[in-house]
């Protein structure tokens, strides 16, 4: 095999057949990207949960006085039914990894503080407030267990938890991550007919020669392998050039626009983009050198 | 060297078959010509040589090998001992005379100081030495085929098809291109060649294979184009 043979015919082929080049590169770029894109922000998604379920807690209110829950018809939580309540959750362990109990005078100092440029503060009095267990599970998706065990108890006005109001916020995260990947697999299709077609006409193209090499019993590796490193060549460069657009994605709009602006959260490290870009570029080789070699068995046949 | 037993070959789609249980037997060394009119099966017969067909029925053998047997990845290397020649020279418009004949080498990965070594021999028995550097548009008929011949010859094949290589060409340049071919049989290679040239193949006076009707209705030694013309 001679390298400068094959690859001066390389070179030949993407110059000769310029603008399908440029089209396989820009469609296989603009694909991987939103591919790439689209596993970004399931690295987020990801990251988002770890940081959030670390800190989520399930809230079990108990009755305060006034508390028109069923469950409440005794009036306020007595002594007895807390310290019941606070058993029962200590024999949860291991699930439940930390409790803390939070009084109606701290929940009221909370609630000063969450309204201080509020009115509400003057309307409310610290009577009105529930005192809560706040607990914190070892495994965040087990929240049902907790909730079965404590929701219509006496006593206990209403099991909350907070994850809920997050998975909302990941649904939406997860419903955008679905359609960047439905647009990306639709391109990924485009960029693989293109592909096809892009050999098609450069196997016609080079009938003349590939005609002349079968004649003379040039193995089909030989005859194939210029047409294969040309489709591998072009969509090497746009995989390259999406890793480019990953880059930036995670540079400009991550880390100078988004993580300024909401701090509360943690956002995707560099290493999810290091790990995203092998995928990137060999999805895009790989699929363009699949439909390549099956078009060329079609069109370079022995 | 080439083997034909009871060959049959019908295209897909056709009722009569372009050649129909013709058996034949070339032998090493032999100067065969092919005759007979257009759709009388002598381009399958070639192609069948060449493996770009199979037979729908019966057994062909070329140097040796039964290629019914024969897979598909060692075809190239059957192709390289057979060269081949067209009436439509294909030669590469855009590479030079020397760039020609080294293609065929550079495919099948002959390295580059072989390739300077043998290519200007080959230019040199089909009578180019000179012109290495033109390009095929600069060449008259005879020396494009001349190019092909030399494209075909200079890996030293053992077998060489012509498929009506003179086709194109005039008579007084075809006479040229019969004495090139002559001279590669006599340096020890099979020639097969196709023609409607009758006058050629009155002067050579070779062994003559007359098909009809994809059948064998003639098989000469030293014969002329036909009975009757």
């Amino acid at each position: 095999m001679r390298a400068q043979f094959v690859a001066s015919e390389v070179g030949n082929g993407l110059r000769r057949n310029l603008t399908m080049t440029l089209a396989v590169i820009i469609t296989v770029a603009v694909s991987l990207t939103l591919f790439g894109v689209s596993l970004l922000v399931r690295a987020q998604v990801d990251t988002m949960k770890d940081f959030w379920y670390d800190k989520v807690e399930v809230s079990i209110f108990l009755c305060a006085k006034g508390s028109d829950t069923p469950s409440c018809a005794g009036g306020a939580v007595t002594p007895a039914q807390r310290d019941q309540i606070k058993a029962d959750l200590e024999s949860l362990r291991p699930l439940v990894q930390d409790i803390y109990y939070e009084s109606q005078g701290e929940a009221y100092a909370r609630f000063q503080e969450q309204f201080a440029n509020s009115p509400i503060v003057d309307s409310v009095n610290e009577s009105a407030l529930p005192e809560s267990f706040r607990v914190k599970l070892a495994d965040p998706t087990e929240y049902d267990v907790v909730a079965s065990a404590f929701s219509g108890r006496p006593g206990i006005e209403q099991v909350n938890d907070q994850r809920q109001v997050l998975d909302k916020f990941f649904r939406l995260l997860g419903g955008l991550q679905a359609i960047a990947l439905i647009i990306a697999v639709v391109m990924l299709i485009v960029t693989v007919l293109l592909v096809v077609n892009t050999m098609r006409v450069a196997a016609f193209s080079r009938r003349r020669e590939t005609g002349i090499m079968r004649l003379v019993g040039a193995s089909n590796l030989y005859i194939q392998l210029p047409f294969l490193l040309e489709a591998a060549v072009s969509a090497g460069i746009g995989a390259i050039l999406a890793v480019g657009g990953l880059i930036l994605a995670k540079g400009i709009v991550i880390d100078q626009i988004l993580a300024p602006s909401f701090q509360f959260t943690a956002f995707v490290g560099w290493d999810a983009v290091l790990g995203i870009a092998p995928i990137l570029i060999l999805v895009g080789i790989g699929l363009s050198g699949i439909a390549a070699f099956l078009t060329l068995r079609k069109y370079l046949r022995v | 060297m080439i083997l034909f037993d009871t060959v049959t070959k019908l295209y897909p789609n056709q009722t009569r078959p372009a050649l129909e249980e013709a058996s034949l037997e070339i032998e090493k060394g032999e100067f065969v010509f092919l005759v007979g009119p257009s759709g009388s099966g002598k381009s399958t017969f070639l192609r069948l040589v060449l493996r770009e067909e199979r037979p729908t029925a019966g057994n062909v053998w070329v140097l040796g090998k039964d290629l019914s047997r024969l897979s598909n990845w060692k075809i190239p290397t059957l192709r390289r001992e057979i060269g081949t020649v067209f009436q439509d020279f294909r030669l590469l418009p855009n590479k030079s005379v020397f760039e020609n004949v080294a293609f065929a080498l550079e495919v099948i990965g002959k390295p580059k100081a072989l390739i300077n070594k043998v290519v200007p021999e080959v230019l040199e028995v089909v009578g180019l030495e000179g012109k290495e550097e033109r390009r095929p548009d600069e060449l008259s008929g005879g020396e494009q085929q001349r190019v092909a011949i030399a494209r075909a010859f200079v890996n030293r094949p053992k077998l060489l098809i012509a498929d009506e290589p003179t086709g194109n060409l005039d008579p007084g340049t075809s006479v040229g291109i019969m004495k090139l071919l002559d001279r590669i049989n006599r340096l020890g290679t099979t020639v097969v060649m196709s023609t409607h040239d009758a006058q050629i193949v009155d002067q050579m006076r070779r062994r003559v294979v007359e098909l009809e009707n994809g059948h064998v209705v003639r098989d000469q030694s030293r014969g002329v184009y036909g009975y009757a013309r």
